[in-house]
């Protein structure tokens, strides 16, 4: 691999890995979300600095160029941060449905909104007998 | 036996109708009497909430927008927590008529083991008309679906539907997020829980905006059709404690 390529390659990666060092030690980001780019940042640098292998895996997959072979690991890596990025919100966002949900609830037991008098959460305790399928 | 032996809730989700939520409540407590009644209110920014408690409706604010599948489950989880027997959807823009719940608990009392209950516009013809796009989209759905729960399904849009302890268990656990119906459906034939249709008159919108307006309804479409495959292949947690193993329903088309 071409010298300046590499030392671009090497400079990006490793840029790459201490600013997002930089981020989890400021807390701007959980740890459980820069492992993967930690991860990312890693295997591109190792790549970048043990050009040998990345020849290699080159080869293999049939590209000519090297270092195009490392802008496909590149861009793997990129598409599994977004797919854990969706995965993410998600979660969040069924997350935050529940919250919704209790919360509503919560208020309407307690009669938040003008001072509504609670409901008549006791009397209905005595018809909470399952009924089943035997409908 | 008379169907007011069941202590009933009638969920209202309603998102800025507070245009019609009145009528909804108003006709709620003089042709269903027996049925309490829950209006969510999904995050509306005009009256609604003020309206349905002014009409004698228990009201339960969400903090924001959750959508239709969201609000419902709201509803669920209040009938779960308060020992509900029974739950019937009415939407709160009026295009469900509560004179009409009486033919949903008659279906449900007359043939024992029925979880849900669906309110259908096509069994019969009532004069209902939805617009063309919207009805091909929902007789798609009504053959896909028929097709997998190997019974028919003719209106699995409607939201119009009766609930029984079972179904209001499953559901608040578990409901769909965005256009819940079609996708309850499956899940009910997934849990091994029974359904059945009866027709329904039922009204044009009163008011408010449809949560699927025409342009979007291409997106529907193509969501609940992800949804439809995705739930065929999705394992759903036991219910209760005992049940058959949900995986181990029959599907398939």
């Amino acid at each position: 691999m071409e010298l300046r390529i590499q030392l671009v390659a090497i400079i990006a990666a490793a840029g790459l890995f201490v600013v997002v060092l930089e981020l989890v030690r400021r807390r701007r980001l959980l740890e459980r979300y820069a492992l993967l780019w930690l991860f990312s940042a890693l295997a591109l640098l190792g790549l970048a600095v043990w050009s040998g292998l990345l020849e290699q895996i080159a080869r293999l997959i049939g590209i000519i160029y090297p270092p195009n072979a490392l802008f496909l690991i590149a861009f793997g890596f990129v598409l599994l941060l977004l797919l854990h990025f969706s995965l993410a919100v998600s979660r969040l966002t069924d997350q935050t449905k529940v919250l919704a949900q209790r919360l509503a609830l919560l208020e309407q037991r307690q009669g938040r909104p003008d001072g509504e008098p609670a409901p008549d959460g006791e009397a209905r305790a005595s018809v909470a007998g399952r009924s089943g399928g035997g409908e | 036996m008379p169907a007011a032996t069941y202590s009933t809730l009638a969920v209202v989700p309603a998102y800025n109708e507070a245009a019609t939520v009145r009528d909804v409540i108003r006709e709620l407590s003089r042709d269903a009497p027996d049925v309490d009644v829950l209006v969510v209110d999904d995050g509306s920014t005009d009256a609604t909430a003020e309206a349905a408690r002014e009409a004698g409706a228990r009201v339960v604010t969400l903090p924001f927008n959750l959508g239709i599948g969201g609000a419902v489950q709201t509803g669920f989880a209040f009938a779960l927590d308060n020992g509900y027997e029974r739950m019937v959807q009415v939407d709160g823009d009026g295009q469900h008529l509560a004179s009409e719940i009486r033919r949903l608990r008659d279906a449900m009392d007359g043939e024992p083991g029925i979880d849900m209950v669906c309110g259908s516009r096509f069994l019969r013809d009532n004069g209902y008309l939805a617009p063309i796009s919207r009805r091909t989209g929902i007789h798609i759905f009504a053959f896909l679906l028929s097709r997998i729960v190997g019974q028919r399904v003719s209106d699995p849009t409607s939201g119009f539907r009766l609930y029984n302890r079972r179904a209001i268990a499953l559901f608040a656990r578990d409901y769909p997020h965005d256009y819940p119906e079609v996708e309850a459906v499956l899940m009910v034939h997934h849990h091994q829980l029974r359904m059945s249709e009866v027709a329904v008159k039922m009204l044009e919108r009163g008011g408010g905006v449809s949560s699927i307006s025409s342009g979007k309804s291409a997106y529907y479409m193509v969501k609940v059709l992800l949804a439809i495959f995705v739930g065929l292949l999705r394992r759903r947690p036991v219910v209760e404690p005992g049940d058959a193993s949900p995986t181990a329903a029959a599907h398939g088309i």
